[in-house]
C-alpha cells in the first residue's frame, strides 16, 4: 500500500468510504420503514472501488456510474441528500422523482452521466464523451464501471472496440464483484481474469485488489494519466465481492457461506483503518472526529429528504422534449479553426502498411512445408548466424517465434456451481478439478451425466 | 438554381451545417473515404477532415452511443445507419438511453440518426424496411420522413439544429428518382408541420415519403373521374401535425391513409384514432387504409409489388370511399 498521497488525501479516502457505507446503512433502515419507493442496491464491501477509482480523477473529468457506485458520486461532490431523495422519489431529488436510486446525472457542473439499467450501453456513450472532450481540446478523461455480468453484453464489446480504434481517453473499470445477480463469474465467462479481454482490443489492462483502496487508487491514477497523455484507452479489473444480495429483496442464499466469510475478513474499510493506524496516519481521536462529522452531516441530509414533498402529479407530463430549457453550448478549449482543413491536414484515403498481413500466412505455409527443424533449410544470411527457423518479415519487424500458436483456453478455477443445484450442495463449497466436476456429485443425481 | 436530387439535398444539408458550425460532426460506417453506401457523405472528409468525419467499426450501438456522449459535451453529431434496417441493432441505445435522457435527468441529446429506408428497389427483407413506428412509439424522439429534395434538405438542417434526438428517414427509392429546385440560402423546413400538396373537396389522402408521390399520382387519376382529393404529406411523424389532419378532414369529410409501412401498428391506426377523437361527427364514410401487407418485405419483384401499395390500389380505395 505504498503511495504518494498526503495525510489529507488519506483521510479523504476514509471519509468517502465511511460516508458511502453509513449512507447506505441509513437507507437500509429507511427501506425497512417503507420509505424507499423501489429497490435498494447495496455496495457493501465495494466502497474502495467506487472511491479509489473516482478519487484518481480531476474535477473536469467525466464519470458514468453503475447503480452501486454511490461512493463515486460522493467523491464527485454529490451531496448525500441527492441520494436519499432519489431513493425516496422526492420532488427535491435531481430527477424530481422521474427516476430513482442513483439514476441521475449532472452535465454542467460535476460531469456525471446517469446510469442505465441495461448495463454496457454507457461504454459507447463514455467513449463518445472522451472523443468529444479530445475534439474540443478539453484534456479530459472519461471513466465508467461495468460488472462481471455486464462484461458479457454486446455493448461492452462495441464500445470498447470503438474506444480502442479511436485511442480514446477512456478508462473502463471492470468491477468484478463475483456475482451477476445469482450467477457466479465462473458461469458468466470461461476465463479466470476479465482483464484478459483487454488483449483482444489491443489496450493496456491492470488487475487489482478491489478491497485495497490505495491499490485501486494507484492503478486508476496510472490508467487515468496514461489516457490523459494520449495512450488510452485502459481497462482495470478490480476483484472484490458483493456482500449483500442483488438488492434488498434478495437474501443471496446462493452464495457459499465460506465465500462471505472469506471476504468479510477482507472488508475494505477495516483493512484501510488498520493501514492508517499502522502507518500512524491517524489516531483514534481523528477517526472519532471523522465518524462524528459523517453522522452529523447525514442527520441533516436525511432530515431534508424525509421532509421533502413528493412531486406534483402534473410533472409527469413535462420535459419529454428540450424546448430550449437546457442550453447546448460546447466548451472549446482549442481554436475552432484547428478541426477543419486547412487547419488540419487530411489524406482522404487509406494507408495500409502490410496489405492484410499476408506475410503471416506465408510464414505458416513455409513452416508446414519446411524440412525438419535441424536441417539448415533457410539461410538467413549474415555472419554465420545460428538460426534454424525461418525469419519472417511481418509489419516490418523480424519475428523469431512461429507466427501462430495454438491457443489453449485456460481451465477456469473453482468455485464451480453445477447446473440446477442450490447452495446447499457440498460441491459448491469445496474446490474441485473443473475437468472432473461430477466427481463429488450425489450418485442419485443423474443430471449432467452422460 | 438547378434542380437537385434528394440525395444531393441531403449532402448539401450536411455540407452547409458542418460549414456553419464546427460542433457538427458526422459519424458512421464507410462515410469517409468511400462517401457512404449511397454517397450521401461524398466529399465530406476531403472538406472537413478525419476529426469531423468519423469512420467507425461496424457497431451501430457504439455509433449511436458515442454520438449521444458527444451530444452531452455540446457537439451535434449526425450518425448514419448504412441502411435504416440496422437501427434494430442499437434499439436499446436509442429507445432507452437517448430518448429518455432529457425527461429523466434533464440531459438533452442533440443528435440526428439518418439512413436510407423503404422498399421498391428489390433490396430484400433486410434492406427495405420502414421501422419508423418503433420510434414514433418512443417519447423523447422526433421522427422525420421527407418526400422531396427540398424538404429533405430543409428538414435535415432543422434536425441538426434541434436540441432533441431526431430520427431522419430517407426513402432510398426517392434518392435519385425525383429532382426539384431547392430555395437558395439557409433553407430550413420546420419540424412537426405537415403540408397540403394538393387541395380538393371530396376526400383527404394522408401519406408520407414515397407514398406521398403515389398519393399524388392517384389524385391526378381521380381528378379525371371527377373526384377531387386533398393530399397531405406528413413529413414529420413525431410530433404529428394533428391540426392539419383535422382541418382537412373537417373540410372533405372522408379520409384515406396510405403508407408503405406494414398495416398493423402503422401510423394509419393512430391517425384514425385522432380523427375519431377530433372530427368524428364530420366523417361521412369509414376511415380507409392502403398499406403494405403484414409480412416482411419480400425480395422477388412480383412479390414486392404485391406487398407494396401502388397507385391502382389507392385509386380503387378512393373510389370505394367516395361512394359514401
Amino acid at each position: 500500500m505504498s503511495n504518494p498521497l498526503t495525510r489529507e488525501q488519506h483521510l479523504d479516502l476514509y471519509y468517502f468510504m465511511q460516508l458511502n457505507r453509513q449512507l447506505e446503512e441509513r437507507m437500509v433502515r429507511l427501506f425497512r420503514q417503507n420509505k424507499i419507493v423501489g429497490g435498494l442496491y447495496s455496495s457493501l464491501g465495494q466502497e474502495a472501488v467506487s472511491v479509489g477509482t473516482c478519487y484518481a480523477l480531476e474535477k473536469k473529468d467525466w464519470i458514468a456510474p453503475m447503480i452501486r457506485n454511490i461512493g463515486a458520486l460522493l467523491v464527485k461532490g454529490v451531496p448525500p441528500r441527492d441520494i436519499f431523495t432519489q431513493h425516496m422519489a422526492k420532488y427535491t431529488s435531481p430527477t424530481q422523482g422521474k427516476d430513482g436510486t442513483s439514476h441521475f446525472g449532472d452535465l454542467k457542473v460535476r460531469h456525471i452521466v446517469s446510469p442505465i439499467s441495461m448495463l454496457g450501453d454507457l461504454i459507447p456513450v463514455m467513449t463518445g464523451v472522451a472523443m468529444a472532450g479530445r475534439y474540443l481540446g478539453q484534456k479530459i478523461v472519461a471513466l465508467t464501471w461495468i460488472g462481471d455480468g455486464g462484461s458479457s453484453t454486446g455493448a461492452f464489446h462495441e464500445g470498447l472496440n470503438l474506444a480502442a480504434q479511436q485511442r480514446a481517453p477512456f478508462v473502463l473499470i471492470v468491477e468484478n464483484n463475483q456475482w451477476a445477480y445469482s450467477t457466479p463469474v465462473s458461469r458468466q465467462v470461461p476465463i479466470k481474469n476479465l482483464a484478459d479481454r483487454a488483449v483482444a482490443y489491443g489496450i493496456r489492462s491492470w488487475i487489482v485488489d478491489g478491497n485495497d483502496v490505495i491499490a485501486v487508487y494507484n492503478a486508476a491514477k496510472e490508467a487515468v494519466d496514461e489516457c490523459r497523455a494520449g495512450r488510452g484507452p485502459a481497462l482495470i479489473e478490480v476483484k472484490t465481492m458483493r456482500m449483500r444480495g442483488h438488492a434488498q429483496h434478495d437474501p443471496a442464499e446462493y452464495v457459499p457461506k465460506k465465500m462471505f466469510e472469506y471476504w468479510k475478513a477482507r472488508d475494505p474499510i477495516e483493512l484501510y483503518e488498520k493501514y492508517l493506524t499502522e502507518n500512524k496516519i491517524w489516531d483514534a481521536k481523528t477517526k472519532a472526529e471523522i465518524d462524528a462529522r459523517i453522522a452529523r452531516e447525514l442527520d441533516v441530509e436525511q432530515k431534508f429528504a424525509e421532509e421533502s414533498p413528493m412531486p406534483p402529479p402534473e410533472l409527469a407530463e413535462e420535459g419529454v422534449y428540450c424546448e430550449g430549457c437546457h442550453p447546448i453550448e460546447a466548451s472549446w478549449q482549442r481554436p475552432k479553426a484547428e478541426v477543419t482543413p486547412p487547419g488540419c491536414s487530411i489524406e482522404a484515403g487509406w494507408e495500409l502498411k502490410d496489405y492484410g498481413a499476408f506475410a503471416e500466412v506465408e510464414a505458416i505455409r513455409k513452416e508446414i512445408t519446411a524440412p525438419a527443424v535441424n536441417a539448415p533449410a533457410v539461410n538467413p544470411g549474415g555472419n554465420g548466424a545460428k538460426v534454424a527457423k525461418p525469419i519472417v518479415k511481418s509489419g516490418g519487424k523480424p519475428q523469431q517465434k512461429p507466427p501462430v500458436r495454438p491457443v489453449e483456453p485456460e481451465a477456469p478455477e473453482v468455485p464451480r456451481v453445477p447446473f440446477g443445484r442450490g447452495p446447499k450442495d457440498k460441491s459448491v463449497r469445496e474446490a474441485q478439478n473443473p475437468r472432473d466436476r461430477h466427481a463429488n456429485q450425489n450418485p442419485r443425481d443423474k443430471r449432467g451425466r452422460r | 438554381m438547378a434542380p437537385i436530387t434528394m440525395i444531393e439535398g441531403i449532402r448539401q444539408a450536411m455540407f452547409e451545417e458542418m460549414d456553419r458550425d464546427p460542433a457538427v460532426v458526422a459519424i458512421g460506417e464507410d462515410i469517409g473515404v468511400y462517401g457512404g453506401a449511397f454517397k450521401a457523405t461524398e466529399g465530406l472528409i476531403a472538406k472537413f477532415g478525419r476529426e469531423r468525419v468519423i469512420e467507425t467499426p461496424i457497431s451501430e450501438t457504439a455509433i449511436v452511443g458515442a454520438a449521444c456522449g458527444m451530444g452531452f459535451l455540446g457537439l451535434r453529431p449526425v450518425a448514419e445507419m448504412q441502411f435504416i434496417d440496422f437501427i434494430a441493432c442499437c434499439f436499446n441505445q436509442v429507445t432507452n438511453f437517448v430518448a429518455k435522457s432529457h425527461y429523466l435527468w434533464g440531459a438533452p441529446v442533440p443528435m440526428v440518426i439518418r439512413g436510407p429506408s423503404g422498399g421498391g428497389v428489390h433490396g430484400g427483407p433486410f434492406h427495405s424496411a420502414n421501422p419508423e413506428m418503433y420510434f414514433v412509439h418512443t417519447p423523447g424522439l422526433k421522427v422525420i420522413y421527407p418526400s422531396t429534395p427540398s424538404d429533405a434538405k430543409g428538414l435535415l438542417k432543422s434536425a441538426i439544429r434541434d436540441n432533441n434526438p431526431v430520427l431522419f428517414f430517407e426513402h432510398k427509392f426517392l434518392y435519385r428518382r425525383i429532382k426539384e429546385e431547392v430555395p437558395e440560402g439557409d433553407h430550413l423546413v420546420p419540424i412537426g408541420k405537415a403540408v397540403v400538396r394538393r387541395e380538393g373537396d371530396d376526400l383527404t389522402i394522408i401519406s408520407y415519403a414515397a407514398m406521398a408521390h403515389t398519393a399524388m399520382e392517384a389524385a391526378e387519376q381521380l381528378a379525371k373521374e371527377g373526384i377531387e382529393a386533398e393530399v397531405i404529406d406528413l413529413r414529420t411523424l413525431l410530433p404529428l401535425d394533428r391540426e392539419t389532419i383535422l382541418t382537412s378532414v373537417k373540410k372533405t369529410n372522408k379520409l384515406l391513409i396510405v403508407h408503405e409501412d406494414t398495416r398493423t401498428g402503422g401510423i394509419a391506426g393512430e391517425i384514425a384514432a385522432i380523427v375519431c377523437e377530433g372530427a368524428f361527427e364530420d366523417l361521412d364514410g369509414p376511415i380507409t387504409r392502403v398499406t403494405a401487407l403484414d409480412t416482411p418485405v419480400p425480395y422477388a419483384p412480383t412479390l414486392e409489388e404485391r406487398f407494396l401499395p401502388n397507385t391502382e390500389k389507392v385509386v380503387a380505395a378512393a373510389r370505394e370511399l367516395s361512394k359514401y
